[in-house]
């Protein structure tokens, strides 16, 4: 898919997860924004997937997990859009009876979502033993996953990351939303973590830095090189620098649009920044 | 009275090794994880022959239970193995939401339950997993008797489709359930007939019940015996069928009296048939350091316990009559 194609669906997918938030006066814009070309260049160009068959097990296929449960609205869409379910679902996010939960579940059936997160800091133990299976099944496939900054400071993510490295888990990419920001503020100011790429070298991973994680094609290349790293006895870290609601001009550069939804004047103006390029839901 | 006996003493945790040795060799899919317990959990066997197939974590508990719920998505069956403790209330909302809110396929393994863990004191000695575990949303909760019955129990999990708790323990006691009688999850098994009490036991207390049930009858008393090892979901036909008979019922478990066994048949009871009942359980308090013996008899947990018990719970049955 071209540069062009990727860019009107992310487009898209900042429309649809402003437009979500709005209408429940619920859930997390910010952190969803920030990784939206991220997801849509995993879903649309670089995951080998099957959208329309989709079978927990995902035997043949690459798998993804969000960790960091509660940016749902990107995930959401970009599950949709990439047509998983049909995107008119997207209309019913945090309501009653909704397979759309808060935070993501398999409980309800919903296609795309392999497990609940939300409660941070698991995905990526998951992710190992999802990793894990695919070598006993001599499955060639890949295993990714997305983990916040802030959720780096729970401490089973460093008993996961110690494994991965020991037991060489080398099918497996785990992408960390470096917004540097949490719910208090800033991740510098609530617990500061230094340098998160040293911990992971140290930690005997593969460390990529995607300095521009909202471009494209950073992320498109920093993905071709991960997945050539792959198959070498190591997992590989992808720091993504983020920018927290990008693509909103009053979301960015803060933490205050974490877990706050628009309202009426801000959604339209966030729409005026984001075309509609797919069709809203 | 049917009578059972002894046919030597061995420990819960080996009937659980052996079942997965068993389950090694029958089911490809088997895969078993251990968090450093390699040796106390009986998983030597099975990390020797399939030594593909399992795990070993580190002290990592949390990990592992993600990594047992990731597992299941491609197929595995992953058997979780450490101490009742780390396996239920350290990792408790790993598996809340990776395993039971996920619906996984992971079987929770988990040895040295309850006091009779023995020297180590209170905090390897839970008495509080079997509430922790059977609060969760469709986790079935199983608690074999002995040597047999955990195997046979260990064997049957791998049937059944969804998250289960297979709670075992350390010390020898007495094996006497029948060698490779089947474990059917879900049905209490009555061990003897009576019509004044009904003994409902789960665990190492089944035996205490067995042996109480003997001093019973020498005084008269006509003891039903049932073992509930699957605590969640319970046989409730088989609890209100004895009680019906009975008119009331002695409780027995290696556990905290709040949230274990007992509350689970007291639901029962007043939801259907109210009937006196005694709790023969740790009485909301931790343990301590001691042999399993001597806890036992300090925490009232054995079969003079249940026979005081039962005369006071048949004692009220008559007021209750009279």
């Amino acid at each position: 898919m071209s540069h062009d194609n990727l860019q009107a669906i992310v487009s898209q997918v900042r429309r649809d997860i402003v437009r979500m938030v709005h209408a429940v006066k619920s859930g997390h814009p910010g952190g969803s924004l920030g990784c939206a070309e991220y997801l849509v260049s995993l879903y649309f160009k670089h995951m080998n997937h099957q959208p329309k068959n989709f079978e927990m097990d995902g035997i043949g296929q690459d798998i993804f997990f969000l960790s960091n449960g509660h940016i749902s609205p990107v995930i959401y869409s970009v599950l949709a859009r990439a047509g998983y379910f049909d995107i008119s679902e997207l209309k019913t996010f945090r309501k009653l009876n909704s397979r759309l939960q808060g935070h993501p579940t398999t409980h309800e059936g919903l296609e795309g979502i392999r497990i609940a997160s939300g409660s941070l800091g698991q995905g990526l133990s998951v992710a190992i033993g999802a990793a894990t299976a695919k070598k006993l099944n001599k499955d060639c496939c890949f295993i990714y996953t997305l983990l916040g900054d802030g959720e780096l400071q729970e401490g089973q993510i460093w008993e996961a990351v110690m494994y991965a490295s020991a037991k060489k888990v080398d099918n497996l990419i785990a992408a960390v939303d470096v917004n540097e920001k949490q719910i208090d503020g800033s991740t510098d100011d609530v617990l500061a973590m230094g340098s998160i790429g040293a911990k992971f070298k140290a930690f005997d991973w593969v460390v990529i830095h995607v300095t521009q994680g909202n471009d494209l094609q950073e992320i498109d290349a920093a993905l071709t090189e991960a997945k050539g790293k792959l198959g070498n006895g190591k997992p590989v870290c992808l720091l993504l620098q983020t920018d927290m609601g990008n693509g909103v001009d009053f979301m960015m550069g803060t933490h205050k649009w974490h877990g706050i939804a628009p309202n009426d004047e801000q959604l339209l103006s966030a729409l005026s920044q984001n075309e509609e390029t797919l069709g809203d839901y | 009275m049917k009578k059972y006996s002894d046919t030597g003493t061995k420990d819960t945790r080996s009937g659980f090794g052996a079942g997965l040795l068993e389950l090694g060799n029958s089911n490809k899919n088997v895969v078993g994880l251990c968090a450093d317990l390699t040796g106390s959990l009986k998983m030597n066997a099975f990390a020797n022959q399939h030594p593909d197939r399992f795990f070993q974590v580190g002290i990592a508990e949390a990990n592992m239970i993600g990594i047992a719920a990731g597992l299941t998505i491609g197929g595995k069956i992953p058997f979780t193995g450490t101490f009742a403790n780390f396996s239920t209330g350290r990792v408790y909302d790993q598996i809340r939401q990776s395993i039971a809110y996920s619906g996984k396929n992971v079987k929770i393994c988990a040895s040295h339950a309850g006091l009779t863990l023995g020297e180590d004191g209170a905090t390897h000695q839970i008495l509080e997993d079997l509430g922790l575990m059977k609060m969760l949303p469709n986790m079935v909760v199983i608690n074999p008797c002995d040597y047999n019955q955990t195997k046979a129990a260990t064997i049957a999990i791998a049937d059944y489709d969804g998250p289960v708790y297979l709670r075992f323990g350390r010390p020898k006691v007495p094996n006497f359930t029948a060698t490779n009688a089947p474990f059917i999850i879900g049905k209490g098994d009555l061990l003897t007939e009576g019509s004044d009490v009904t003994i409902i036991a789960t665990g190492h207390l089944v035996w205490e019940a067995l042996k109480a049930s003997e001093k019973l009858n020498s005084m008269g008393i006509g003891a039903e015996v049932i073992n509930m090892a699957t605590v969640k979901p319970l046989d409730e036909k088989m609890i209100l069928n004895s009680t019906k008979k009975t008119g009331c019922v002695v409780t027995a478990e290696e556990h905290n009296r709040f949230g274990g066994l007992g509350e689970s048949v007291a639901q029962v009871l007043v939801t259907n048939t109210p009937a006196p009942q005694e709790f023969v359980a740790v009485n909301d308090s931790f343990g301590e350091s001691g042999t399993p013996t001597e806890l036992m008899v300090k925490y009232g947990l054995n079969a003079d316990a249940i026979v005081l018990a039962t005369h006071k719970v048949i004692k009220r049955k008559n007021l209750f009559r009279a």
